[in-house]
């Protein structure tokens, strides 16, 4: 009876433990995505800056990132190897401040709501993570870029025919992260009616619901539902007509202003000598579409 | 304080939402506690074995999981399809009967076998002793523990935000995503599940005081 009971315990246990591993289906490129080489910058001076200050007593650079968005900012469970667009970007940036991007970084992944709070705390020195760029966001912290360019698209599954773009989504089920600003958009402009709007707290929930056939669309930027559909390109396909301009910047202390001339600095030189384009072939570009590096706004 | 102003109506219906699934789950979970625990102390040695494994099962099932199962594992089953706002009740109820079974439970335990020997020795059965003789004794005592536990569910409720159900825990991703300090959100939200537990710990008082047996 004893024996029985464990028994069974051992199979529920067990069930629950694949249903938890089973969400995580995201899986994402295994091995991590091709680093870029970056030459580390020799005797950089930023004057007036008690971020970077603060980074060379340390002698280390500490990223805000995210983890769950493949292509852009993502932590393999495995190896715990950090890859995508973003995190190239980081490391670049962290080059050009004259630290070595594979020994001395360390990454934090700070998911949306606790940014601001992780920059002006001090917890990171920097932040790189799909992080769009907004007056209200400037009153709590500084922007240096952007970076890139994003624009709210849809997510579909590769069969579907009959959604072409913001205006066909009426009827259907549309899903995206919880409270974020792409499902507000889509509510304020009653893109859908108000029970078809789905929310998770993940986008990669939102991708199990639809090859699940849960939902029609998944929306949020093109960059983020790019690395979706480049995992898996049978079963998904992004609708490529853009609806927003989501510029992405990279998060610093509001007061900081020595500091965001300096990556803005690093910014555009590497638009210039055609580092940002090796960045980009070698993680976004992999799913198939160009793109030019934005015009950094000095505010 | 410029958020209760401009956000009032955002945070009045995330609140909204969570006094609804608060009350439904509330109310079912308080009739499926009462049955498991009216199994859990039958006569009847496999309908106890039922309600223990409930118990067991599900009290050591986080609630994350639970809601998980519904909104992701539950809809491949193919079976009767719900929307997300039943199954945040469905996943709270049966996550909170499981403690409200216990509660009742220990209250039973406090009531003096004696009770239950009398009724029975005056010809009342199971069903009889258990609704006019020993549930009365134990409800009254366990008003304090019982109302923790719904105290819990109030707050468990903001669970449902992560699946797509739009309460008071939807409300700081989105003032998040509006710029707006988190930190202000979070505090306007906390006056608000003040707001909701203060009757709760006066209804407890007072149902504590009027009804406490004298033994």
């Amino acid at each position: 009876m004893r024996a029985k009971k464990l028994r069974l315990v051992t199979v529920l246990a067990a069930s629950l433990a694949l249903a938890l591993t089973g969400c995580g289906r995201e899986g994402g490129p295994s091995g991590g995505e091709p680093q870029v080489q970056q030459n580390v910058a020799q005797n950089v001076q930023v004057q007036g800056s008690p971020t970077f200050d603060r980074m060379k007593q340390k002698g280390r650079v500490t990223i805000g990132v995210k983890e769950d968005q493949p292509g852009l900012g993502f932590r393999d469970p495995v190896t715990n190897q950090y890859s995508g667009f973003d995190i190239e970007i980081a490391r670049l940036i962290a080059a050009q401040l004259g630290f070595d991007p594979n020994t001395q970084i360390d990454y934090k992944p700070i998911p949306s709501t606790a940014r601001e709070q992780a920059i002006s705390t001090g917890e990171v020195d920097y932040y790189v993570g799909t992080y769009t760029i907004n007056d209200k966001r400037k009153e709590q912290i500084s922007f240096a870029g952007p970076y890139f360019m994003a624009g709210q698209d849809l997510l579909v599954r590769a069969d579907n025919t009959d959604i072409t773009g913001k205006d066909s989504l009426k009827g259907k089920k549309v899903c995206s992260a919880t409270g974020s600003t792409p499902i507000q958009r889509v509510k304020q402009d009653q893109l859908t009616e108000p029970q078809n709007i789905v929310e998770f707290q993940r986008y990669s929930e939102c991708v199990q619901q639809l090859l699940d056939r849960q939902i029609d669309a998944v929306t949020t930027d093109d960059a983020i539902l790019k690395g979706y559909a480049a995992q898996d390109p049978d079963k998904l396909k992004v609708v490529g007509k853009t609806f927003s301009e989501e510029p992405y910047g990279v998060g610093l202390a509001h007061d900081d202003t020595a500091l965001r001339n300096k990556i803005n600095d690093v910014l555009e030189q590497s638009a210039t000598n055609g580092e940002w384009k090796r960045v980009y072939d070698a993680t976004l570009g992999k799913s198939g579409t160009s793109a030019e590096p934005p015009k950094v706004d000095r505010y | 304080m410029n958020i209760l102003v401009e956000y009032g109506d955002v945070l009045a219906r995330g609140f909204l939402r969570t006094i609804e699934l608060f009350l439904l789950a509330a109310a079912a979970s308080l009739v499926l506690g009462t049955i498991l625990a009216t199994l859990r102390v039958s006569p009847v040695p496999a309908l106890r074995a039922v309600g223990a494994g409930y118990v067991t099962l599900l009290r050591n099932t986080p609630l994350t999981l639970i809601f998980f199962f519904f909104v992701f594992a539950y809809p491949k089953l193919e079976l009767i399809q719900f929307p997300f706002f039943t199954a945040a009740v469905i996943a709270l109820t049966i996550y909170t009967s499981a403690f409200v079974c216990e509660v009742l439970r220990a209250g039973i335990n406090t009531v003096p076998v004696g009770q239950a020997e009398a009724a029975r020795s005056i010809g009342l059965g199971f069903a009889q002793s258990l609704t006019n003789v020993i549930l009365p004794q134990a409800v009254r005592a366990v008003v304090p523990p019982l109302v923790s536990v719904l105290i819990a569910l109030l707050k468990n409720t903001t669970v449902a935000a992560g699946f797509s159900v739009a309460e008071v825990g939807s409300v700081i991703p989105f003032l998040n995503e509006q710029g707006e300090p988190t930190l202000n959100a979070f505090v306007w939200i906390a006056i608000g599940f003040l707001i909701l537990v203060i009757p709760l710990t006066l209804i407890q008082r007072s149902f504590e005081k009027r009804w406490s047996v004298a033994r």
